[in-house]
């Protein structure tokens, strides 16, 4: 919303400076976004004459100009594409060393096909006057030669714009604002109610409003005919406030009605009575008809919409845009002003299905003042008389206005209980008046109405809100929250406190942590085993976000081919966040994954000279799970290792980690070669993820305290035996493993693989493996018969578990 | 010169000039060996008369002692010399750079890190973390919360809408965290403290916004707490947030359909230097909107609007990054750009914490 200071002025009287009003609309909930004054950037631009206008030498759409610039120095020649520019007009001159801001060009000297040129009459697109570029400005020849333009246009009235809130419809208008200001005591709000205009004669349209058994989409409707009128160009003064706000003035009939919508917050419509056939219907669109709008465009509707027709068709969307055919020009003489209340909700609804935004829309969508249905025709037709001449008719009023009369009980103490604020009745109830609140009774609770220009005054609440705001929030004072204890407990849920945990692990071990889209490509969500419908958006944004991730590895394998086609190939990347199930809030976990790409290893990247880094592998990838599994205090030694994998890891070097057979704590691997080929990724990569919600939360046992109990050592020295078998390939080193722990339950405290060896010695489909068995002693020292039978023992358990012997 | 003095003199040359602890105990085997010169004297005493033996005795002992030190003192010199000798030899580059160790290596995420830092400020006043699902129902993302029918939130330009389902039922990706608020209500009795932290969408994308992004809500909801309560919360937020002793901050009345009175926050700032200073300056920055929780909200959500009250604020986390750490640009939060993490990302063990300070 944007209006000047003077146009304010009209409807305040104040001796205020244009910063105390400004800081007051933003104290008191009317943010100011900018203040300008046009004079400002115009500053430099004066008013000059052509003398003289001949044709360019060597261009046929050019003039060369002799231009007076008022100064009593020699004319100025400029060369001129405009094809208004001629002899005797009078403009708006630019000159060597002005910026001229519609353009954004500092003038120099110039030399447009060998013909130098002084400077530049200008059009008001260069002046960002308005997006008029037909030609360069015609003042009329009583505009005085050498004057500031800014000045003689007084444009020198600054211009306030403010973001209004959609809940405040009463201050889309500038006596709304004014209102607002008088009651924050700026100054008297000059209330400037229109005379009602009597009429001569009833209205000769007849309007009906026609919706049958559906919802009445158009609650009122005023309208009014004034006859014998001479529509020109509305006043200059007029002119100059609706260019200020950045209006295109058209002619006197339609500046006033944008003069009104803006002034008092009352669109209005006018149509050329010669124009409309018969009677004005409201009533629903029907499929398929059409409208050429006022703004060049066409229009379809449906049953939806509501549209006023007369036997032509439709002739204006309701509340929205009227239409071209029958809007006014300057031939116009008969005209017919409209002044309509209509439904809030289906104005929306159509402007947004129409992609229309007026001023109209702006207004009707957020609640206009019914009770300003008809002085605001009154207004209206004041004006048209007062500039256009012509008599007016009665008013053709159709339909209700409705009823918005409401009245609120009000605890006083409501303001002291949701603010902090002490006031005193008296103050609330001023403070409701001067906002044009009714206010009766003088108790605790006090009884008020909401004037009918505030639609969004529903309760309580919404009066403690009207107070403090023109009170001013500087007035509350800070109050410290009281402590609920002294010493604050934990506050994080398990959950929260595993993604933190997983976060630092996986970044202690060089992974840097990245923050992907929740939404990714059909393709990628596919690869990666998702995909369903109910996980894909009705609207993405683009079909590269369209799905809801089933897996944090496609963003992450994504990023790292980015950085390794930014010249970083050896990427090491993670991320701890949400995947999806399915759309209900049991279908999303929560996950920490990584992603290593080229040689980014645990020990460091690329060549080095302690020794250069391997290409990535698959236990890179275990490593960080089983880190991350550590970290948020997963039952890591319980933990199984399964070479099942989901398709999109290479079926032979990837793996899950289970607790229990069936549930899945992580899953590493290679990256499969058919998804890199098909998102477009260049390997090596390797990935992990771990589901951070899989992992059971440890029984909290009522323990009397946090003790880690005593610690059991021996002092007896430990015993350490290895042990080689050759098994057959299939036989897993954790089968192995597993037999040889479990071979002595009390004795063996430590088994560890040292050495897997194929080749001479060992026959073909065969390994070798090599075990370092820790023996350690209790309450006496082994003999040797003790540590031959924990030897005897161990080597009987391998053979079970794996048919392996002792290699010899 | 005796016979004894001669070969003493001899012997010690030998010892002096042994070069190397071989040659140094090739000299004591020639001397004090079995058969050695020392040795062999030793030995004849048996073979004398008690005169000359009480005369030679101590003489031959002697001799044998001196001996004996000086191929102690010099094998020491030798020992001495080989383990320098040795030391040089294994002399190396200390200069060669090695790997940065992994934790250097690796970072959190600004996100994460002001989350931790939020977490760590507002656990201090006694809240908690509450969190809930980005798929939401159109009830819990707007109904409940007060939107009128045909808010422009709720337009298809604005919120990011799964597929109907087969009843009908439109699932959303929720445009604010305010859902979490109402499941908290309707899961926890009063007094509630809690922030709730994470992702959010809109339909939406330039420099200053994405389609997705983080935000962070509070929500205090008893029997007393008003504005003036809201208004000391987040001015001791923003000190301890910005990590400055003073900050200007400034409360506007505005609008929220979920609030009411609803207000939105500035804090005083200098943007003279093309990059935004906080707590300096004469400028305002809007970080938050805020208010008093709309008494349909508490109704909507099982509670008496009479009986409860409360606050609750909304502000974004990657903003709130960007203004502490001087980010630019938003869009590089979610590109993954290893220079990016390296730069604007934290240290592993860099835990924000109110006792240590919440940064370096």
């Amino acid at each position: 919303m944007k209006f000047t200071l003077s146009w304010l002025k009209d409807h305040l009287e104040t001796d205020a400076s244009l910063d105390e009003i400004v800081e007051t609309l933003t104290r008191i909930g009317l943010e100011v976004e900018e203040v300008t004054s046009p004079a400002d950037r115009l500053r430099p631009f004066t008013i000059a004459k052509v003398l003289e206008a001949r044709p360019h030498p060597n261009a046929d759409r050019l003039q060369v100009l002799s231009v007076d610039a008022g100064d009593g120095a020699a004319p100025l020649q400029i060369v001129c594409g405009a094809p208004n520019a001629r002899a005797g007009l009078v403009g708006v001159l630019a000159r060597p060393g002005d910026y001229v801001p519609g353009i954004d060009v500092t003038l120099s000297v110039g030399k447009i096909r060998d013909v130098e040129s002084f400077g530049m009459m200008c059009s008001e697109r260069e002046l960002e006057l308005s997006e008029s570029h037909d030609g360069i400005m015609d003042l009329g020849e009583d505009a005085p030669l050498g004057a500031s333009y800014a000045e003689y246009a007084g444009l020198d009235d600054p211009v306030i714009e403010i973001g209004l809130t959609p809940n405040r419809p009463d201050c889309a208008s500038v006596s709304g604002i004014a209102r607002d200001l008088a009651a924050a005591g700026l100054g008297i709000f000059k209330e400037n109610r229109p005379a009602s205009v009597v009429g001569e004669g009833a209205c000769p349209v007849a309007v009906r409003l026609e919706f049958g058994d559906t919802p009445p989409l158009c609650p009122a409707f005023g309208l009014r005919l004034v006859r014998g009128i001479t529509n020109g160009p509305s006043p200059a003064w007029m002119q100059k406030r609706l260019v200020a706000i950045g209006l295109r003035p058209i002619n006197a009939l339609v500046d006033i009605t944008n003069y009104i919508t803006f002034d008092r917050g009352r669109p209005l419509h006018v149509f050329d009575a010669a124009k409309v056939a018969g009677d004005l219907v409201v009533r629903r669109g029907r499929e398929g008809e059409e409208l050429l709008g006022l703004d060049g465009k066409t229009y379809r509707f449906d049953d939806s919409m509501c549209v006023i027709s007369d036997d032509n068709g439709v002739e204006s969307i309701g509340g929205i845009m009227g239409g071209e055919l029958s809007g006014c020009t300057e031939e116009t003489t008969d005209v017919l002003i409209e002044s309509a209340l209509w439904d809030p909700v289906n104005i929306a609804r159509t402007g947004r299905a129409l992609g229309i935004s007026t001023d109209a829309r702006y207004r009707f969508e957020r609640g206009v003042d019914p009770q300003f249905c008809l002085p605001g025709l009154d207004l209206a037709t004041q004006m048209v008389i007062e500039l256009c001449g012509g008599t007016a008719t009665e008013v053709m009023f159709t339909g209700e206005l409705p009823n918005s009369e409401r009245m609120i009980d009000f605890p006083v103490a409501e303001v002291k209980r949701l603010t902090g604020l002490s006031l005193t009745t008296p103050e609330i109830k001023g403070v409701l008046t001067r906002l044009g609140f009714w206010v009766t009774g003088s108790g605790d609770t006090v009884k008020v109405a909401p004037p009918s220009w505030r639609p969004d005054v529903h309760g309580k609440a919404d009066l403690v809100e009207e107070v403090v705001r023109i009170v001013g929030l500087d007035e509350v004072p800070a109050t410290p929250l009281p402590n609920l204890s002294s010493v604050s407990g934990r506050v994080l849920t398990p959950g929260q406190l595993r993604r933190g945990q997983a976060r630092r692990a996986l970044a202690v071990r060089g992974l840097k942590e990245a923050v992907t889209w929740s939404f990714i490509s059909r393709a990628q969500a596919e690869a990666f085993g998702g995909g369903r419908r109910d996980l894909e958006l009705a609207n993405p944004i683009s079909p590269e976000l369209s799905d809801m991730r089933p897996s944090l590895v496609p963003g992450l394998a994504a990023a790292a081919q980015r950085n390794a086609d930014r010249g970083y190939p050896d990427v090491a990347l993670f991320e701890v966040g949400q995947i999806f199930g399915d759309d209900t809030p049991k279908g999303q976990s929560m996950v920490a994954a990584g992603l290593r790409r080229g040689t980014a290893g645990f020990n460091g990247a690329e060549r080095h000279w302690s020794g250069n880094a391997p290409a990535v592998s698959v236990f890179d990838a275990k490593a960080d799970a089983e880190a991350a599994l550590a970290a948020i205090g997963a039952p890591v030694d319980k933990l199984m290792v399964f070479a099942e994998a989901p398709a999109w890891l290479h079926p032979g070097r990837s793996g899950e980690l289970r607790l229990g057979p069936k549930t899945v704590l992580a899953r590493f691997g290679e990256l499969h070669p058919r998804v890199l080929a098909a998102l477009d990724l260049e390997g090596p990569m390797v990935a992990f993820e771990v589901y951070l919600d899989a992992v059971p939360t440890p029984k909290s046992k009522a323990r009397a305290g946090r003790s880690k109990g005593a610690l059991d050592t021996s002092d007896l020295m430990p015993v350490r035996r290895d042990f080689a078998f050759v098994v057959d390939e299939a036989v897993t080193a954790e089968r192995l493993l597993k037999a040889a722990r479990g071979a002595e339950k009390t004795l063996i405290t430590g088994v560890t693989l040292f050495d897997v060896y194929r080749g001479a010695g060992i026959a073909e489909g065969q390994k070798s493996m090599a075990i370092d068995v820790t023996l350690q002693p209790r309450d006496r020292t082994l003999t040797d018969e003790d540590i031959e039978a924990v030897a005897a023992s161990i080597r009987a358990a391998v053979e079970k578990a794996t048919g392996g012997t002792l290699r010899g | 010169m005796s016979d004894l003095e001669t070969l003493e003199s001899e012997i010690l040359a030998a010892v002096a000039a042994a070069a190397s602890e071989s040659a140094l105990e090739e000299v004591r085997i020639a001397t004090l060996g079995k058969k050695g010169s020392v040795s062999e004297r030793l030995k004849m005493l048996g073979k004398v008369s008690p005169e000359e033996r009480r005369e030679l005795g101590p003489a031959i002992n002697g001799l044998k002692a001196r001996v004996g030190e000086a191929l102690a003192a010099r094998k020491a010199v030798l020992q001495e010399e080989a383990l320098t000798a040795r030391m040089e030899a294994e002399r190396v580059d200390i200069s060669l750079p090695l790997r940065r160790p992994p934790a250097e290596e690796g970072r959190v995420h600004p996100v994460s890190q002001v989350i931790d830092e939020l977490t760590a400020i507002f656990a201090d006043m006694g809240f908690s973390i509450a969190e809930g699902p980005d798929i939401e129902t159109d009830h819990l993302n707007f109904t409940a919360l007060n939107f009128p029918e045909d808010h422009p939130a709720r337009d298809m330009h604005d919120t990011f809408f799964m597929h109907p389902r087969a009843d009908g039922e439109r699932m959303l990706l929720r445009t604010h965290t305010s859902p979490v608020q109402v499941r908290t209500m309707m899961s926890q009795k009063p007094p509630i403290r809690v922030i709730t932290p994470g992702r959010t969408y809109r339909c939406d994308s330039d420099q200053t916004h994405t389609p997705m992004f983080h935000q962070v809500e509070g929500l205090v909801i008893d029997k007393g707490s008003h504005i003036g309560h809201l208004k000391w919360v987040l001015e001791e937020f923003c000190k301890a947030f910005f990590e400055v002793d003073e900050l200007k901050m400034r409360f506007r009345p505005s609008f929220f359909p979920f609030t009411e009175p609803s207000m939105e926050v500035d804090i005083g700032c200098d943007r003279s230097g093309g990059e935004v200073r906080v707590g300096e300056g004469d400028d305002w920055l809007e970080i938050l909107g805020c208010g008093m929780v709309h008494p349909n909200v508490i109704r909507n959500c099982g509670l008496d609007p009479d009986e409860y009250q409360g606050f609750a604020w909304g502000m974004g986390i990657d903003r709130l990054a960007m203004l502490k750490y001087g980010m630019p640009d938003l869009r590089a939060f979610f590109d993954a750009d290893v220079r990016w993490i390296e730069h604007y990302g934290f240290r592993p063990l860099d835990l924000p914490t109110l006792f240590g300070g919440l940064s370096r």
